[in-house]
């Protein structure tokens, strides 16, 4: 047993359990965090793959980023936890016979016979001259240039649907105005008045 | 070695514990979308072994483009939740039945 | 300009008159109406008489396909014209008798608040009839009858207040709905047996088919020639109102009497004869329909005639004296006496046109009185009226030289002539209409212009001859109304007017004895005197001139002594009763029991709402699986997923 064979089946256990964990933990929290572990492990087999970019982006992008949103949401909404695990005992049958029956079918159309390694054979390692990174990017700025695109536009909508689904605005807030206050002039902040003095008493 | 049918299987089965958490989540909307990334991340990791067992770099680019969908739809999906919750004081799964017929 | 432009411009300059005067009416104002209507009939009128008559005489028959309108499949659909002989008369008559009705029309409509409506109207009729006698094929023929017949109906129903009127449009538009039925089947199967509507080809290839049997229904088989002509004679029947489908002539006399005189007497009516006849040589190879043809012409002229006898209102009686002269034509074209028949139609339209018009300036100087039994004595008030009305009436009852003697005598002789069977029956039928005919006419003149008059005071101190717009085309069509039949019956009658436009077969020729008797317009009258038609005719007027003046008592009493023939008579023999109690309550009770049960229970109910009802219960069910949670959407979704992946499995390599 190599060392990468080890690294694959401790990492895969670790994945698998991680993600068992999120579904059936009670705090959502706490599922969050092993999602994180997920994906953290996740990563580290993409490297074990020679896919290091994606690697990164997955921890960066998606622990650093995403991950981080889950956990705000999840503790900015005040969830009742008691109630969470309702009927969860009463469905696990049913959810672990489909679940099985998924795996098990599969795992046959995946097993070896037809993507072991007699099949499909490992690849050469790639050296150290290789740089993932450039790959992809040449990748992305010539044949997937226009799908890089609207990549970009799809996540400038998320931002924007984001912003209008989730802002609101209390009354009795205060609000600067940049456009008000570079178009304020002096007339508008000072009045003078002419008044006649008072005579005196 | 590691075969490609072993990253396969790998991700078939956390293709099914994702499955099994959208099913068996009833009382947490966060959650059934966690199951929904963990699906995401078994599809990613089929590409990306693909990727790597056949020694074209663009299955990567697709992995690169479902990340960037994924992570938009959970940007969408938390403000939705989050009006959702304003609205109804709740996101517990069971509640949410405004489409039955 | 071409021949061909000019041609087309004929009747297109009627239908710009109708567009103009009908959608315009109201920037151009009455005086525009009837000056733009009547240019556009006068110049119509001009182009027939001065254009396109001369050149068919000089022997230039003008056939040909202009534009096609639609083809389907192999079969195309052409409006093109044929101008021979035929069409030239038919055009040159009816675009005068129309002139002279629009000028008419100026004084007898001159109240009327649809003045503008009336002028685009009868510019319209003429429009349409000049495209069915100028067509040449059947489809364009069918397009002008259509047309004659919406605008008959139209000017029926052309004061659409009275509720006569709407019962007379409508049963003038169903009665010939009746015959047009036929006569599209009879299109349908000249489409069938030809493979074309063009006039020429299918009486060029008539003669190879007259021997072709079309089975009716299990064995029983007629020739083709002869169904095709009697399914075209129906429709002929309904437009010229021969029996049993003349009921709408009489009512349609409701419309303004203009209109009784351009549609209902001189033009329309006549396009049934114009029909038979521009079929001559389909209806030669089929002497079964001409005999079918012969007897109802016949029958209709005889019979009509004795109802004219018993009518009080003075248009009604111009009217069944209209269906009997129209009995008279259709008996002709049964005998093969083509060219008389059309004789008869151009003298009868001068006359009866003549008549028309002036019983409608009667009419208007008694205040829009119609009934006999309140005139009299008018000659001493409208002089001009009264002499062309004698003349009108002359021509009618068929007194030499005037021109209705000719043509009368010229179908009687041919009749007489006529081997067909029915053919004795016929020729009694016809001399009895002779007698009748001018003991009617005269009845009416003679209660109209005779005796004392009978209307009110008032009425009567403002008495006076109607305008020059209204005398001036009763003195107009008066002259033809005398001159007409000396003067055509030579060339159209024993002459090649015709040429190759009417074919007869020589043995049917009834007319060639006739001719071979024939030396000039004197000698014809001459011959006149030895028949016994002209002096049934002077007995007719004895015998009214007896009863209406001489001895006014007698009617009512001969009406008392036969009161059992004067009720049939005065029930038109019932047909009215048959057709609007029986047939009309029939199809009505049928209607209503199709709406209730067919319709409304049936389509309504089962079908259309009986569908929705089970889509609405089948909803109400399988909304029943929308249960609105996420997961089991969820869960469907991955059962989905198993079943296609185990069936992937099964059916993959």
């Amino acid at each position: 047993m190599s060392f990468q064979v080890a690294i694959f089946y401790l990492f895969a256990a670790i994945l698998l359990s991680s993600a068992a964990m999120v579904v059936t933990i009670r705090n959502p929290v706490k599922a969050a965090l092993f999602l994180v572990l997920a994906f953290v492990t996740a990563a580290g087999l993409w490297i074990l793959l020679e896919a290091e970019f994606l690697a990164i982006v997955l921890v960066l992008v998606y622990v650093g980023a995403v991950m981080v949103l889950f956990l705000f949401v999840v503790m900015m909404i005040d969830v009742n936890l008691a109630a969470l695990r309702e009927g969860f005992v009463r469905y696990l049958p049913l959810g672990a016979i489909v679940a099985l029956i998924m795996v098990v079918e599969m795992s046959v159309a995946l097993g070896p016979r037809r993507f072991g390694l007699a099949r499909v054979p490992a690849p050469a390692p790639l050296g150290s001259h290789y740089d993932n990174t450039r790959v992809l990017g040449k990748l992305l700025y010539t044949v997937y240039v226009y799908p890089f695109e609207l990549a970009a536009v799809i996540l400038l909508v998320a931002i924007i649907a984001a912003i209008a689904l989730a802002m609101r605005r209390r009354p009795g807030t205060k609000y600067q105005d940049a456009g008000r206050q570079v178009d304020v002039t002096a007339q508008a902040r000072l009045r003078i008045i002419k008044m006649p003095s008072e005579p005196k008493a | 070695m590691v075969s490609l049918s072993d990253y396969l299987i790998l991700g078939a089965v956390l293709f099914a514990i994702g499955v099994v958490g959208v099913f068996l989540n009833r009382k947490n909307l966060v959650v059934l979308l966690m199951a929904i990334e963990l699906m995401l991340l078994a599809v990613n990791m089929n590409f990306i072994a693909f990727s790597h067992f056949l020694g074209s770099a663009s299955g990567q680019i697709f992995v690169f483009f479902i990340l960037t969908v994924a992570a938009a739809e959970s940007a969408i999906g938390l403000a939705i939740l989050v009006v959702l919750f304003r609205n109804r004081q709740t996101i517990n799964v069971d509640e949410l039945d405004e489409l039955r017929g | 300009m071409s021949p061909q432009s000019l041609y087309v411009a004929i009747p297109l300059v009627c239908l710009f008159g109708a567009v103009a005067a009908g959608l315009g009416g109201r920037v151009l104002g009455r005086r525009g109406a009837h000056w733009v209507t009547i240019l556009a009939v006068a110049a119509a009128f001009f182009l027939s008489s001065g254009y396109a008559l001369p050149q068919v005489l000089a022997g230039h028959v003008f056939d040909a396909n202009l534009y096609t309108w639609a083809q389907v499949g192999v079969a195309r659909f052409h409006i093109g014209f044929l101008i021979d002989p035929l069409t030239v008369l038919m055009m040159v008559v009816v675009t005068f008798v129309s002139l002279m009705v629009h000028i008419y029309t100026i004084g007898y409509m001159r109240d009327d608040p649809g003045y503008q409506r009336f002028f685009s109207y009868i510019s319209l009729f003429t429009f349409a009839m000049l495209m069915l006698v100028m067509a040449n094929n059947f489809l364009q023929l069918f397009f002008g009858w259509e047309a004659v017949g919406l605008v008959s109906y139209l000017l029926i129903g052309f004061w659409f207040t009275r509720e006569s009127a709407i019962f007379a449009s409508l049963k003038a538009f169903l009665v010939n709905r009746l015959g047009d039925f036929g006569f599209v089947l009879g299109i349908a199967a000249v489409e069938m047996a030809f493979h074309s509507l063009n006039y020429g080809t299918v009486f060029a290839h008539a003669q190879a088919l007259r021997h072709v049997l079309l089975p009716i229904m299990p064995g029983v088989s007629w020739h083709l020639i002869t169904v095709i002509c009697l399914l075209l004679f129906v429709g002929a029947m309904g437009k010229s109102a021969q029996m049993p489908l003349h009921v709408w002539l009489p009512d349609s006399m409701e419309g303004p009497t203009p209109i009784s005189a351009l549609i209902h007497a001189a033009t329309m009516v006549t396009a049934g004869i114009f029909l038979v006849a521009r079929m001559s040589p389909l209806f030669e190879l089929s002497p079964v329909a001409r005999s079918v043809v012969l007897i109802i012409g016949a029958s209709t002229a005889f019979f009509m005639a004795l109802l004219g006898i018993v009518q009080n209102d003075i248009k009604r009686v111009i009217a069944y004296s209209t269906l009997s002269q129209l009995g008279y034509m259709t008996a002709a074209l049964g005998a093969s006496a083509y060219a008389a028949a059309i004789f008869h139609l151009v003298t009868h339209a001068f006359f009866k046109a003549l008549l028309f018009l002036a019983a409608g300036s009667v009419i208007v100087a008694l205040h829009h009185e119609q009934d006999l039994r309140k005139m009299g004595g008018l000659r001493r008030y409208m002089p001009i009226t009264f002499a062309t009305t004698w003349i009108g009436s002359l021509a009618l009852a068929g007194i030499p030289p005037f021109a209705g003697f000719f043509s009368k005598d010229a179908i009687l002789d041919a009749v007489s002539h006529s081997a067909l069977p029915g053919a004795t029956y016929a020729f009694y039928a016809l001399l009895g209409g002779v007698f009748v005919t001018a003991f009617y006419t005269f009845r009416m003149l003679f209660l109209a212009f005779y005796g004392e008059p009978r209307m009110d005071a008032h009425t009567r101190h403002h008495l006076h001859e109607s305008p020059a717009v209204i005398t001036v085309p009763l003195i107009l069509l008066a002259i033809p109304a005398a001159l007409a039949g000396a003067v055509l019956i030579q060339p159209l009658l024993f002459g090649h007017f015709f040429g190759s436009a009417i074919q007869v077969a020589p043995a049917d020729n009834v007319l060639a004895p006739l001719a071979a008797r024939y030396h000039g317009v004197l000698a014809f009258i001459g011959a006149g005197f030895a028949g016994p038609a002209l002096y049934l005719a002077l007995g007719g007027i004895f015998t009214a001139w007896y009863m209406y003046i001489h001895r006014p008592a007698v009617p009512a009493r001969v009406a008392e002594r036969f009161h059992l023939l004067y009720a049939v008579l005065q029930d038109k023999y019932g047909f009215d009763v048959l057709y609007v109690d029986g047939f009309a309550r029939a199809a009505r009770s049928a209607g209503r029991l199709f709406w209730r049960v067919g319709d409304v229970r049936l389509i309504d109910g089962a079908i259309v709402n009986g569908t929705a009802r089970w889509v609405v219960r089948l909803a109400q069910r399988l909304r029943r699986a929308q249960s609105g949670y996420v997961y089991h959407y969820a869960f469907a979704i991955i059962v989905g997923l198993v079943v296609l992946m185990t069936l992937f499995l099964q059916h993959g390599s």
